[in-house]
């Protein structure tokens, strides 16, 4: 039903280690991880949400046991191969790599100040009208799956789902994950700000007015039964 | 043998447990896997390595959470700014330059005395890039994104801050594509301060909900 991920919640994870402000990259390849990631992006051959979701479907001890950027960087070699951009036997460095049919959009320096700029807004038009107000009570689905495709992606973490919560804000209507994920198209719906008491979430909240606030798309939400 | 060729025949065994995914292919040091799926992208032209090295430069010297600072001490010092700020962030931050990737559509929240606001984004790393720019290494750990959200008093204690009991604490969890900034709480004792003396008592983690601005 879910994938690992989706830890909001979870016991057992330890203390956090703050960290000083300076020193953006803790050593050279996380940086170029997060760089040819991005590079890679800009050839056009997936969006957002179908990186996040080939992140997400690292089996789940490589998940657990990769760090940050080595998460980043499988979840693209696992892209490239998907999509065709390479072959397995590239990957593998069995002979020599051929030149790509989409060589002509590889993002060179001069355009990665635009490309960083213009960035990827989600917010699409929609013919979905938005069914809740502020203020209104909603309750999340029962089920924290995505309903179009099987272990799919999708953005209600388990630890909301069948939660009562109170609309705060319309943000809206923006790209539908658990659709464009799998190249679903768009879908774009109402996407709204809800939040929760933490009574309704933990069995043991720490304090009785400490609150809980997603963004959740319409189609998660039920209006109070 | 070639250079490239050495580096991507020095992979490890596969492992057992995902011996079919391509990644798997890859070298299992992650500096060399990293190196050899940079290696391989140039050499079929999809990747120009200058681009990277201008990427990394944004990120490690022209886009980092001076941004949000300086959003933050002008909210503090103006009070239409602030309002603005509060109305509708991404056409004030836009007017500052502060447009762009992981940062399309803004939302500013204010912490008061009687609700403290933090950020995280338990399903991945979310954050507000064209503010704050890459997210700190605890911000992206299991540890933070799985507890803040259950425990964010404890996981304020860990970054050693205490908020009195009369202050609620609201967690906002990043899960679409909205990018949440925490205006910190202005410390007392900062009038008549200017907007860069203000920016040096703003860190980065208080834009996050983490800790509170310095006294000055």
């Amino acid at each position: 039903m879910t994938r690992v991920h989706d830890m909001g919640g979870r016991y057992g994870d330890g203390t956090i280690t703050p960290e000083p402000e300076d020193g953006v990259f803790h050593t050279d390849w996380h940086a170029r991880a997060l760089a040819v990631t991005l590079a890679a992006g800009s050839l056009g051959k997936w969006n957002i949400d179908v990186s996040r979701h080939a992140r997400e479907c690292l089996a789940p001890t490589d998940y657990a046991r990769f760090s940050y950027y080595e998460k980043w960087i499988s979840g693209l070699a696992n892209l490239l191969v998907e999509t065709g951009v390479l072959t397995r036997e590239e990957l593998a460095g069995q002979g020599d790599p051929a030149p790509s049919p989409l060589a002509d959009k590889k993002m060179t320096a001069d355009q990665v100040a635009g490309v960083l700029a213009k960035g990827g807004p989600a917010d699409r038009p929609s013919n979905t009208a938005p069914q809740f107000e502020v203020g209104d009570v909603v309750v999340t689905r029962k089920i924290a799956a995505n309903r179009l495709v099987d272990g799919g992606h999708t953005r209600l973490p388990v630890y909301a789902a069948g939660a009562r919560g109170r609309v705060l804000r319309l943000h809206g209507t923006h790209v539908l994950p658990d659709s464009s994920a799998h190249r679903l198209g768009d879908a774009a719906e109402p996407l709204y700000a809800v939040v929760f008491p933490a009574s309704e979430l933990w069995s043991h909240p720490e304090h009785p007015r400490d609150d809980v606030v997603l963004d959740l798309w319409q189609s998660y939400l039920e209006p109070e039964a | 043998m070639d250079k490239v060729t050495a580096l991507l025949q020095s992979r490890a065994m596969p492992h057992d447990h995902s011996h079919d995914d391509p990644h798997a292919l890859l070298p299992s040091d992650p500096a060399l896997r990293v190196k050899a799926l940079e290696t391989l992208l140039t050499r079929k032209g999809l990747i120009d390595p200058a681009a990277l090295d201008e990427i990394i430069d944004t990120y490690e010297n022209r886009i980092g959470p001076r941004n949000g600072a300086r959003v933050v001490a002008r909210a503090w010092l103006d009070p239409a700014f602030r309002a603005a700020l509060l109305e509708d962030a991404t056409a004030v931050v836009s007017d500052l330059g502060f447009y762009g990737r992981q940062g399309e559509h803004m939302v500013a929240v204010e912490n008061t005395e009687a609700q403290h606001n933090m950020v995280v984004c338990t399903l991945c790393s979310c954050y507000p890039w064209p503010l704050l720019g890459i997210p700190p290494g605890w911000y992206k750990s299991d540890a933070y994104r799985a507890r803040v959200v259950r425990e964010p008093r404890k996981v304020l204690a860990d970054f050693g801050v205490t908020l009195p009991s009369e202050t609620a604490v609201r967690v906002w969890d990043s899960t679409a594509e909205v990018r949440y900034l925490v205006i910190p709480q202005r410390p007392a004792g900062t009038d008549g301060l200017d907007e860069e003396a203000l920016m040096a008592l703003i860190s980065r983690d208080s834009m996050i909900g983490t800790a509170l601005a310095s006294a000055p």
